[in-house]
């Protein structure tokens, strides 16, 4: 019982500790979000002749999926701008809380405060990877209440299967994200922001290269944006439930590394 | 290996054990088949120079670095199977007290407390009262004293049975110095043990009961302060012109013009008896300092063994 109270008090504290990160990236991405959305009726009337440049852009197009959806639909609007701010700045909200979530406490020198209470820690573990997910719950249900809203309150008909698809493959994303740095986390001391930064900015360049070229469709099984690829999810109105097992599989090894290299390693 | 195991007093399970215990840290840095008993209600001192092995020693026992060989038990618990346990009974404050920048001097208080799934808010107030911490301050405003007396607070505010201070004073005033040294006092005197970590010779020598000096990760010497003190070589200065090289037990001797300083282990009598008749304007013989200690323990090398 004293152990569960135990995490329960670090999950506070995580949250606590990293209430202005939540804020700002919800805020930053609910407003780039909103925007978009209020944007979209003053573009419509142009999309027309919009859509047939952006789809004939070579292999510009293809990267963004764009010769797949209509640009000139709101669904297909969403997808390609939903996908480049939610995609990309929700796989740098969860990368740079999960990467820092471990390695912070050697980096300012408090793990030795933290780990000399009794509490176990695998504990630790367990509570600051619960706060890491809490965030990402929470910057994704924020996120995606906002941009319901601000469909509503532009006018636009909410198609509500494909956008809460689109945003449930986002928050799947970030989890994939997260768990993957939560294990790199347990390895780091010092610099973790370049690290997390690097490896959500790769996954996100991977996807466009997978998108570019046959040869490079294996990327498809290393990046996450695979499966949370805007225009694929609008279009089949579904999941691929193999990219998500395989994703999720690499979360699962990545939170598996964290929970084992940390129970053992030395606090410096 | 370099084992000085002493009495432990009644029999009863000793509040620290250590056996053989050797860690490999950094470069150059750890220590080797460390052997040492504290008996529970001990105020015990642990001296050695900064990189001696002392914080890792202590880090080791806390469970924060994994020995690489030997045992380390804390209540007759070994720290790597019941490290939890342990720590309930445990207050520590490391050398390098640092907090969570953003939070309040009270919130780290409260922190600690709630991890320890204990109400210590009455003691933490009287701790931070006799301290003088002003509990409403953000860490990040905090001078490095003021850091010292919070962890000092989060060290004693669930009353531990065993406080491990390492370098508790550095960075406090002598006034707060003493306040701590009080705190310590009347916490030993109810039954705690205290293991205090230092390279501050004066200090070990007036609160500590027992004490142990490590050089180079090794236990040179573990004896009663007393004992350690009668043992240690004395610093002779003499101005004039003077011939010791009939005196046994000299070492590091400096001699500039008429000013000649040794380091002398033998009895003072035969000082006396040698430097009788010789053309001497001023003699002093003096304690010799930490560092002279250690030269000293360090060059009898198999004392520990005796």
């Amino acid at each position: 019982m004293q152990n569960i109270k135990n995490s329960m008090v670090l999950v506070q504290h995580e949250l606590r500790q990293e209430r202005t990160a939540l804020v700002v990236f919800t805020a930053a991405v609910s407003f780039l979000l909103a925007v978009c959305i209020f944007i979209f009726p003053e573009m419509k009337g142009g999309m027309d002749d919009m859509s047939g440049l952006f789809a004939s852009m070579g292999s510009f197009t293809e990267a963004f999926g764009m010769d797949r959806v209509n640009f000139g639909t709101f669904l297909g609007f969403y997808a390609v701008e939903c996908g480049n701010i939610l995609g990309l700045g929700g796989a740098l909200f969860a990368a740079l809380c999960a990467v820092s979530s471990l390695a912070k406490e050697e980096r300012e020198h408090t793990a030795e405060f933290l780990l000399t209470h009794p509490i176990s820690r695998k504990r630790v573990v367990a509570g600051k990877l619960a706060a890491v997910v809490l965030e990402v719950l929470v910057f994704n249900l924020c996120v995606y209440g906002i941009s319901v809203v601000s469909i509503a309150l532009c006018g636009e008909e909410i198609a509500w299967r494909e956008v809460t698809l689109l945003h449930t493959a986002y928050l799947l994303l970030q989890v994939e994200i997260a768990g993957i740095c939560f294990g790199i986390s347990a390895f780091l001391r010092r610099k973790t922001a370049g690290v997390g930064l690097g490896i959500a900015v790769s996954f996100y360049f991977l996807h466009l290269i997978a998108n570019l070229s046959e040869k490079a469709e294996f990327l498809r099984y290393i990046t996450p944006f695979s499966y949370a690829d805007g225009v694929d999810i609008v279009v089949d109105v579904r999941l691929d439930v193999g990219l998500v097992l395989c994703g999720m599989l690499y979360c699962i090894v990545g939170v598996g590394a964290a929970f084992v290299w940390y129970g053992r390693k030395d606090i410096a | 290996m370099n084992a000085v195991f002493a009495k432990t007093g009644d029999g009863a399970v000793d509040a620290i054990k250590l056996s053989g215990l050797t860690k490999s840290y950094g470069k150059a840095r750890g220590i080797k088949g460390l052997g040492l008993c504290v008996a529970q209600g001990e105020f015990f001192g642990f001296i050695g120079p900064n990189g001696a092995g002392k914080s890792t020693t202590i880090r080791t026992l806390l469970g924060l670095l994994k020995p690489d060989a030997g045992t380390a038990e804390i209540f007759g618990k070994d720290v790597r199977t019941r490290r939890e346990d342990i720590l309930e009974e445990v207050g520590y404050l490391p050398s390098e007290a640092l907090f969570y920048p953003g939070m309040r001097v009270r919130e780290v208080i409260a922190f600690s407390a709630k991890l320890r799934g204990k109400d210590c808010a009455q003691e933490a107030e009287k701790l931070c009262a006799r301290l003088g911490l002003d509990t409403a301050k953000k860490v990040r405003e905090l001078s490095f004293g003021n850091r010292r007396k919070l962890g000092i607070v989060c060290a004693l505010q669930h009353m531990p049975r065993l406080c491990i201070l390492d370098e508790p004073t550095s960075g406090l005033d002598p006034l707060m110095q003493r306040e701590f040294f009080e705190i310590l006092k009347e916490r030993n005197a109810a039954g705690a043990t205290v293991f205090l970590s230092s390279h501050i010779l004066s200090e070990v020598q007036q609160y500590c009961s027992r004490a142990a000096v490590i050089r180079e990760g090794s236990i040179i010497v573990c004896e009663r302060v007393k004992a350690l003190a009668k043992t240690s070589a004395k610093r002779v200065h003499i101005r004039g012109k003077v011939d010791v090289s009939g005196l046994l037990d000299v070492r590091d001797l400096r001699q500039e013009g008429r000013e000649v300083s040794f380091l002398y282990g033998g009895e003072i009598g035969a000082l006396l008896a040698a430097l009788c008749g010789q053309e001497i304007e001023d003699l002093a013989v003096a304690e010799p300092d930490l560092e002279e200690i250690f030269m000293h323990y360090y060059q009898e090398g198999a004392y520990a063994e005796h």
